[in-house]
């Protein structure tokens, strides 16, 4: 009976998404069966009907612009992460236990509201910046404080840079302090100490947190709703044409996601196990 | 020179190097820090809160509490919002039944290989973007969609059914979207229980039932704690699956915030929506660890 159980649960999590990755090869323009022939059409196909994904300009622009926040809310949060972990595992100040809690909120906040939180902020910014400098002024910077990529970024990284920390964190717990020591006796500055010692040490979490982040911030939806300017990310590309028109590009799409989030999804955990070891 | 400066860092000994005098390290590191925590978290939410209790029409007026009065004189916004809290319930309950013999089969029952196996097998699939496991569901339930296909098929249905865009479904997304959230933490626990634990129970001539009630049960409810308090608030800040899965008015409360916010351009009352929503979840985490008595950040490690 119990292994029955535990084979229904897997086919729960499994069958929609195996189907859904067969329908993208199916040659149909309803997103069903039955079987009507194997094609490659809806990943490459440049009938104007059925566009495949990648000869659909929009498509490609909006996994473009998720890319590029991605990159970068992977690399704010790495930067933000590490600092955080070394004040939180080695340093003692007031108010640490404040920030820490500060920090680990985001993992209780709805998504939504971190993301109208800063859209409501960031559009206050820009008032108090329009009444110092004049209208004129500040219009670079008012265009960048806009819903758009800046804001973006900002959402994705105030709950991702979190993560980020939990990760790192783990990590320096472990670390050895003895050894930054060692180099510092040996003549290295604590600069010098952290950039040959502990950060090489460090290194697996990086990556770990760093695909991690990534992976978070490409199929963000929540927070980035609220913040978004003209152009889309792909989830939120993809929920406008869900919403209205259906065909299996999107299925494409999906195979496409699904095969580059288990892969990179696989190394990540493969970096992680070698954590608890090393 | 170069010797001097090593021999005094020398005779600066091992051990005390921590209270080295290095105002730079500490400084750099804070300002990544406070620059997040205040500049994304602390202010955005004290803006939010100043600005639900102004009046969008006449914000020249100073503190005004319509927002709030509104949403307890509309019948429907407090029922949305009843009804989004109730989702966010039956969701978490309804979870937690299905994923606790899943974790515990993990844990305890699956062995050496099988079990590394089955756990990536079970975690594979939620590094895939939610958005793309909604649209698996969404597929599956469309009146031409999978399951109506086989069914028609099958001869036990005549003509298809339109599975999708009501209440039902919404479940199916909501309780799909958590699961890994709930299974994790409880498989977390269960694995750190001791098996001769169990063994001592079977000895000592307990029944099954009270083994699971009176051994098994209580050393997993840290693990239930996180797994309901992060469900339940997943479930309730959705907006993916309701709007997507749910009918053309799916009437949940992230929805009625979004239609504010963004349709209305009415921010005011969006942001008392805003806490109002923020104030359940937080009550429910607040709850949550008062009943079973842990901190907050034991919960996250």
């Amino acid at each position: 009976m119990y292994v029955v159980y535990i084979i229904a649960f897997l086919l729960f999590l499994f069958v929609p998404l195996i189907i859904n990755g067969i329908i993208a090869f199916n040659n149909d323009e309803v997103p069903s069966f039955p079987w009507r022939g194997a094609t490659l059409d809806w990943f490459y196909s440049t009938n104007k009907d059925h566009v495949g994904v990648f000869n659909d300009p929009r498509m490609i622009r909006a996994i473009g612009m998720s890319m590029r926040v991605a990159l970068l809310v992977t690399a704010f949060s790495l930067v933000a992460g590490t600092t955080s972990s070394f004040l939180f595992i080695r340093e003692n100040f007031r108010g640490k236990q404040v920030l820490y809690l500060a920090i680990i909120a985001p993992l209780v906040i709805p998504g939504i509201i971190l993301g109208i939180s800063i859209l409501v902020f960031f559009h206050g910014i820009i008032g108090v910046l329009k009444a110092f400098f004049g209208p004129h002024l500040a219009r670079p910077i008012v265009r960048s404080l806009r819903p758009g990529f800046l804001l973006v970024v900002l959402g994705q990284f105030s709950f991702i840079g979190t993560i980020a920390t939990l990760v790192i964190s783990a990590r320096l717990r472990k670390f050895p302090i003895e050894l930054e020591e060692a180099a510092m006796d040996l003549g290295s500055s604590r600069w010098g100490a952290i950039f040959s010692v502990t950060l090489p040490y460090l290194l697996p979490a990086l990556f770990s947190a760093g695909i991690l982040a990534f992976l978070l911030s490409f199929e963000n939806f929540s927070t980035t709703l609220f913040l978004i300017g003209a152009k889309p990310t792909l989830p939120i590309f993809l929920y406008s044409k869900l919403r209205f028109f259906i065909t299996p590009e999107i299925n494409a799409i999906s195979v496409i996601l699904m095969g580059g989030t288990a892969l990179l999804g696989l190394i990540g955990m493969t970096m992680r196990s070698g954590k608890e070891v090393g | 020179m170069e010797e001097i400066k090593r021999g005094t860092l020398y005779t600066g000994g091992s051990g005390n190097s921590r209270e080295r005098p290095f105002p730079w390290f500490r400084l750099v590191c804070l300002i990544p820090l406070l620059l997040w925590v205040f500049g994304l978290l602390v202010f955005p939410h004290i803006q939010l809160f100043v600005i639900s209790f102004i009046n969008n029409r006449h914000p020249e007026e100073g503190f005004y509490l319509g927002n709030y009065v509104r949403f307890f004189s509309e019948p429907l916004y407090w029922r949305i919002f009843l009804r989004t809290a109730m989702y966010a319930i039956v969701t978490t309950l309804f979870t937690l039944a299905i994923c606790y013999p899943t974790a515990f089969f993990l844990a305890k029952v699956a062995k050496g290989r099988w079990q590394l196996g089955l756990i990536l097998v079970v975690i594979l699939p939620f590094w895939i973007s939610e958005l793309v496991r909604t649209y698996s569901w969404m597929i599956m339930l469309r009146e031409t969609g999978v399951i109506n296909w086989i069914l028609v098929k099958l001869g036990i249905l005549s003509q298809p059914v339109e599975m999708l865009y009501n209440d039902y479904a919404i479940f199916v997304g909501l309780v799909y979207a958590s699961m890994l959230f709930m299974l994790l933490p409880i498989y977390g626990v269960l694995e750190g229980l001791d098996d001769s634990l169990i063994e001592a129970a079977q000895d000592l001539g307990a029944k099954r039932w009270t083994i699971l009630w009176e051994v098994i049960w209580p050393h997993s409810v840290p693990g239930v704690t996180s797994g309901c308090i992060i469900v339940f608030m997943l479930a309730l800040g959705n907006y993916l699956t309701p709007t997507l899965m749910g009918g053309k008015n799916s009437l949940y409360f992230t929805e009625t915030i979004y239609n504010q916010f963004i349709i209305s351009w009415n921010w005011n009352q969006g942001a008392a929506f805003g806490f109002l929503l923020l104030f359940l979840s937080g009550l429910f985490v607040w709850l949550g660890l008062k009943i079973t008595r842990q901190k907050l950040t034991e919960v996250v490690r």
